[in-house]
């Protein structure tokens, strides 16, 4: 039997996190088919046939799927777990918002947000925010998994699988797409990027990120903040790292005026260095930190800024 | 209408959790318990919808041990209007929850099940989808506005790249993020008037629900952990420790 990975992109491209997902199922063992549910799509199924250890591709196309719905998602998937031992997708809020309903379809307990496969029904997940590691060994005849991208590497580009075309039910559904609001921004995104700056409620306004912004622009890195910067309406919910936000893993995470509360560690504390500044020395963030600097960020921000150049 | 609210009691959000010595589990002895920060959100947004006269009853629901007593009290301070506890001493996974939540609503019809978006102790996020499925109802995860009107809700969500709306036929399911709303505290003589609301007692036998547990915990462990670092006394020598230390920049 195989195993099945649910491609995520925005019909125009294949989203990394797929890759790291990709990974993650071939240490299941089986042949891995991607599903590509898209609109306009080819192009993403197309490289989703070059990924590596992927032998087949299943092209979905339908209108429904340019923004599709957790609900038309799960219509779709489902039906064909027959022919699977395992389903994956990234556990980003597309993966989170889908998978849970095709596991209860199965009636199956869905393993959430893998960070290790120790064998093909053993899993190590983190809970309580990260501060504990849980292995679990799943006795469900199927599997529903989805997986933190940032624990995984992320396959490369040596494939040619065959493409399949499948037709999609078009429902009736009982929930509709209406708008999106997407944050835009030239930066690389936040869980790609391999530098990090995040800043937190001692920037004190949404003014003051443009702080941060320059730093970002010249170290090619992306912007986060922590949940009360967020809160206090500085930046947009999607800046958020922490346990209920974006997990990071960049080679390079620099946390600005953040106090380095459980949630936020539990989204960055894995990123290879990390650096602190914040005025306060007793703050929580500098027992992780390889490198602190106690200063008003206000005057180390700027002084940081010129000596990049 | 009436809304549905599932609220878990789970380790208080302060507390940082130690892992036993036997890897069996995390130390709960003696350790804060609380609601479970995004149950908080659901029960105050089934409130405002109340006081704005959308909602008629709201009815929280908890699956768990006798003290999640304490937990539905505190809901119902809020200002639910009456609570029922599905007693059990067993860790229930969310499948289980979901299929006992199921048989709560073929009970009660609600027209919306608010839910928090994850628990914070297992950070499953999970339940509420599962609920949707297994009742064939749409959903709406990680609510950041919520409005009903004319037989539908249309639910602003928290997506990875910024926000998306989406409109749920009604009856529907909805998560809560964090940002959907501030919960209220109780006030005195709302907690003094809580005590007379009533809490069903319940069993997993009464609804018939099976809750041995899918996953089988092998063990838990601490992660490794972070030393903490050094401190460096100027911008210039942390960009020199970045650029020829660390190798980072
Ligand atoms: C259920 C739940 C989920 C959560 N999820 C998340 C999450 O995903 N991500 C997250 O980040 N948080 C999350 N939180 C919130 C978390 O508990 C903290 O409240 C939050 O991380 C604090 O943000 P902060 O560090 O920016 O603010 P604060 O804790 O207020 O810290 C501000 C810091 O800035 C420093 N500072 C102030 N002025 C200056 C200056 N001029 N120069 C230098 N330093 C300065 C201060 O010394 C202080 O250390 C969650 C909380 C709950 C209950
Ligand atoms: N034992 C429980 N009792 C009542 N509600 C629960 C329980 N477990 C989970 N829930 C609900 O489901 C949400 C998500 O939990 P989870 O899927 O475990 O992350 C919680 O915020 C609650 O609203």
């Amino acid at each position: 039997m195989a195993v099945l990975v649910f491609a995520e992109h925005d019909n125009q491209e294949l989203n990394d996190a797929t890759r790291a997902v990709v990974t993650a199922a071939a240490a299941l063992g089986g042949d891995i088919h991607v599903l590509v549910a898209g609109s306009g799509a080819q192009g993403v199924a197309d490289a989703a046939a070059k990924l590596d250890g992927v032998t087949k591709v299943i092209h979905a196309e339908a209108d429904v799927f340019a923004k599709p719905t957790a609900e038309a998602l799960d219509a779709l998937i489902t039906p064909m777990m027959g022919d699977y031992d395992a389903v994956l997708a990234a556990a980003t809020t597309t993966g989170k918002n889908f998978m849970p309903r095709i596991a209860a379809h199965l009636d199956v307990m869905q393993i959430s947000e893998i960070i290790e496969v120790v064998s093909p029904d053993t899993f190590v997940r983190p809970v309580y925010a990260g501060n504990a590691l849980m292995t679990v060994k799943s006795s469900d005849a199927k599997k529903v998994i989805t997986v933190r991208p940032t624990n995984f590497a992320k396959a490369g580009d040596g494939g040619s699988a065959a493409q399949d075309n499948m037709a999609a039910s078009s429902g009736p559904f009982k929930s509709e797409y209406v708008s999106e609001e997407m944050s835009k921004s030239d930066r690389p995104e936040l869980t790609a990027a391999k530098i990090v700056i995040s800043g937190g409620r001692g920037m004190q306004s949404g003014d003051n990120f443009h702080l941060l912004d320059s730093i970002a622009d010249k170290l090619g890195a992306a912007v986060g903040a922590s949940r009360a910067a967020v809160d206090a309406g500085f930046v947009p919910n999607d800046y958020q790292v922490g346990q209920t936000g974006k997990i990071v893993a960049p080679d390079l995470y620099i946390a600005v005026g953040i106090s380095g509360a459980i949630q936020h560690l539990a989204g960055m504390k894995d990123s290879k260095v990390i650096v602190a500044i914040n005025k306060d020395e007793e703050a929580p963030i500098f027992q992780v930190a390889d490198y602190g600097l106690v200063a008003d960020l206000f005057v180390a921000l700027p002084e940081l800024d010129a000596a990049l150049g | 209408m009436k809304i549905l609210v599932p609220i878990k009691r789970v380790v208080d959000y302060n507390v940082k959790v130690r892992v036993k010595p036997d890897q069996s589990g995390v130390d709960l002895a003696n350790v804060k318990m609380s609601m479970n920060p995004f149950c908080e959100i659901a029960v105050e947004e089934a409130i405002r919808l109340k006081e704005k006269g959308v909602a008629t009853e709201i009815i929280v629901v908890s699956v768990g041990p006798t003290q999640a007593q304490e937990t539905i009290r505190t809901a119902l301070a809020m200002g639910a209007d009456r609570g029922i506890l599905i007693q059990t001493d067993d860790l229930v996974e969310p499948l289980g929850v979901a299929k006992a939540l199921k048989a709560v609503v073929a009970e009660e019809s609600p027209e919306l099940v608010i839910l928090g978006k994850q628990a914070i102790d297992d950070d499953s996020n999970q339940t509420g989808q599962m609920l949707a499925a297994l009742l064939d109802w749409p959903q709406g995860t990680f609510a950041s506005e919520v409005a009903i009107a004319d037989g539908a809700a249309s639910v602003t969500r928290e997506i990875d790249g910024g926000l998306q709306t989406v409109k749920l036929q009604l009856p529907a399911i909805v998560t809560t993020d964090l940002r959907l709303n501030e919960p209220r505290y109780a006030s005195l003589p709302n907690i003094m008037k809580a005590k007379r609301k009533p809490i069903d007692m319940k069993t997993p036998a009464d609804y018939g629900v099976d809750f041995a547990p899918r996953l089988q915990v092998v063990k838990v462990t601490e992660p490794k952990k972070r030393e903490a670092g050094i401190k460096v006394e100027s911008v210039a020598q942390l960009v020199d420790k970045l650029k020829n230390e660390a190798g980072v920049i």
